[in-house]
């Protein structure tokens, strides 16, 4: 293992971090604001509680998990795809340096930025709710697992995007349905039978009931199951990125 | 000894089917200076890319200190540094981050005393805490070449060194790479200009269209180049050289209107005053002289042209 290479990068990514903390903060914190001031005051008034938790602490799992899924997805896709888009990634191509070593110092990076957002959104939620964590310990897993698999997932699209558009688009155009129609607002109990089904083959649903079980132990589905899928999607992460890395698909000619 | 570097039948098929290299065999010795001379598109870039992992090969073989440069790239990659052709740098780190950055990707433990005295080497040391951004084309070059050396390569490729460098920078590179050789590096550059080739190189390689077209030591290119020509126009054409001037292994010119006279300048005696005092004994009546030199800018154009 090269560990010096792995500390390089990620040192490299997390003072790129630092220079742009403050708006990648700013902006899902004043987001977030809005969802609970919207969803938990106006909407809450009405809806008053799901499965006996408040409406507002009910939607806050959920928004944790979109700003944290937004995050690691913009992190881990920029952070490889900037080199590439300037040529730097020469650097990283001819040094003594594997895939697995690359993919630690990348996407840990980016991990851990959109963890450290992720718990300013958590602190900003509690402003606003009263939030109990029943299951501080499957908390934090979900939390970070949801956190490596989405950053691996960005690396993946940083390396297939050609251009800026191809960068944003999935991020813009995939994740918000997957955040809204995984349950992040509503129990899925309250949709119509089809609908229910149809939710059930979106991965974010599971990562977001697993998620809010471990805080007030209400699921749509089974926490494990939850568990099983997150897993699951982190190793086909990993599977992919392994074939990219192998093939040199799209980083060497 | 075996070759620090050695390639192999290297073949290189872009994936839009063109064929960059056509079947490359080079072996580069230890500690010496060998010098890429060719056109723009020749496939300089793309070898050295293959040799340090940027481009895969499609057929082929590349060694370096007898590793494979696919199999064994860890080995390789620690001790080949690369100079891109390209300036390309992070716009928002400093200086020397930047090249703090380069050693740890090779694995080697942070060591600011080396990366100081390697930014002086380079006049960088005033610039360190500076922004990529901001600093003009030649610093960049510098930059870059502070970044392959700042983990202490043993073999390394410079694309170019001195594309957009000016004279003097010029030759503080020569110098510089003087100085690295004399620590045991072995250089590998390519260029366009054939006196920086002439100024440093120990070897001269010509390659074109993705084939090596010679490989030879400049003290031998030199000899040849030593040659000069002296032609004797005549004022009556001849059918055939004169017996009486055999000796002197002459040519005849086109419609025997001149003879031709090979002789080395290096020479103790160029023969030129025989050559001229036997040629009045034989009656001949001259209508000029004039003597030509090739250089290396003619073997080059001649091997290039004759490729086309
Ligand atoms: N990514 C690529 N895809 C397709 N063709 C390429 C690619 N990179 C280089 N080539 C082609 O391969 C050939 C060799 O290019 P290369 O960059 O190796 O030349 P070079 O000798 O370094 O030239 P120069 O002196 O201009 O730097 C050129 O014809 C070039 O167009
Ligand atoms: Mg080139």
């Amino acid at each position: 293992m090269n560990f010096e290479a792995i500390k390089s990068i990620y040192a490299f990514e997390m003072a790129r971090t630092r220079r742009t903390l403050m708006q990648s903060v700013v902006s899902p914190v004043v987001s977030t604001s809005l969802y609970f001031i919207v969803f938990g005051a106006a909407i809450g008034s009405r809806v008053q509680e799901i499965e006996g938790v408040p409406y507002g602490a009910f939607i806050a799992p959920g928004l944790i998990m979109l700003t944290l899924l937004n995050q690691c997805i913009g992190n881990g896709s920029f952070g490889i795809y900037f080199p590439k888009f300037t040529g730097t990634i020469y650097e990283i191509l001819s040094a003594p340096i594997s895939t697995a070593e690359i993919v630690i110092g990348y996407v840990g990076a980016a991990a851990t930025k959109g963890l450290i957002i992720g718990t300013i959104i958590l602190a900003t939620a509690s402003l606003f709710v009263d939030i109990t964590i029943a299951h501080p310990l499957l908390m934090v897993v979900f939390f970070v697992l949801t956190a490596v698999s989405f950053s691996l997932f960005g690396f993946m699209i940083g390396i297939w995007a050609k251009d800026f558009e191809q960068l944003n688009i999935i991020p813009m155009l995939v994740i918000p349905p997957l955040v809204f129609l995984g349950g992040s607002f509503y129990s899925i109990d309250m949709l119509p039978p089809f609908w229910q089904t149809v939710s059930h083959f979106n991965p974010v649903l599971y990562l977001v009931s697993g998620f809010r079980w471990s805080f007030f132990e209400i699921a749509d589905v089974n926490p494990w199951i939850s568990l099983a899928i997150v897993v699951a999607f982190l190793g086909a992460c990993l599977a992919v990125t392994a074939w990219i890395f192998r093939t040199g698909y799209k980083l060497k000619n | 000894m075996a070759p620090i570097v050695r390639i192999e039948n290297l073949t290189k098929s872009y994936a839009s089917g063109f064929q960059a290299l056509k079947g490359v065999s080079l072996d580069i010795e230890e500690g010496e200076i060998l010098a890429l001379l060719g056109p723009n598109g020749a496939g300089k870039t793309t070898m050295i890319s293959i040799v340090c992992g940027i481009v895969t090969p499609s057929g082929g073989r590349v060694t370096v200190a007898g590793h494979d440069v696919v199999k064994d790239f860890r080995r390789t990659r620690e001790i080949i540094g690369l100079v891109p052709q390209e300036l390309t740098l992070d716009a928002f780190e400093t200086v020397f981050n930047t090249v703090a950055f380069s050693r740890g990707l090779h694995g080697r433990k942070p060591d600011p005393a080396l990366i100081e005295k390697i930014l002086r080497e380079l006049s960088l040391w005033d610039k360190k805490d500076t922004m990529l951004r901001q600093l003009s084309g030649g610093m960049r070059r510098r930059v870059l070449i502070a970044k392959a050396l700042s983990y202490e390569p043993k073999v390394l490729f410079l694309d170019e060194p001195t594309a957009g460098v000016d004279v003097t920078l010029r030759k503080e590179m020569w110098q510089l790479v003087e100085r690295l050789r004399a620590t045991g590096v072995t250089i590998i550059l390519t260029t366009h200009y054939i006196e920086e080739a002439e100024e440093i190189a120990d070897r001269i390689g010509v390659i074109n269209k993705g084939e090596i077209l010679l490989v030879e030591d400049k003290a031998a290119l030199m000899q040849k180049l030593g040659r000069k020509q002296l032609t004797v126009e005549l004022a009556e054409p001849l059918e055939a050289v004169p017996e009486g001037l055999a000796a002197f292994r002459l040519r005849l010119g086109e419609g025997g209107q001149s003879l031709v006279y090979e002789y080395d300048t290096a020479g103790e005696r160029t023969g030129i005053t025989a050559l001229l005092a036997a040629m009045a004994e034989q009656g001949l009546r001259l209508k000029d002289v004039s003597t030509e030199q090739s250089s290396l800018e003619d073997i080059f154009v001649e091997l290039v042209g004759d490729a086309k």
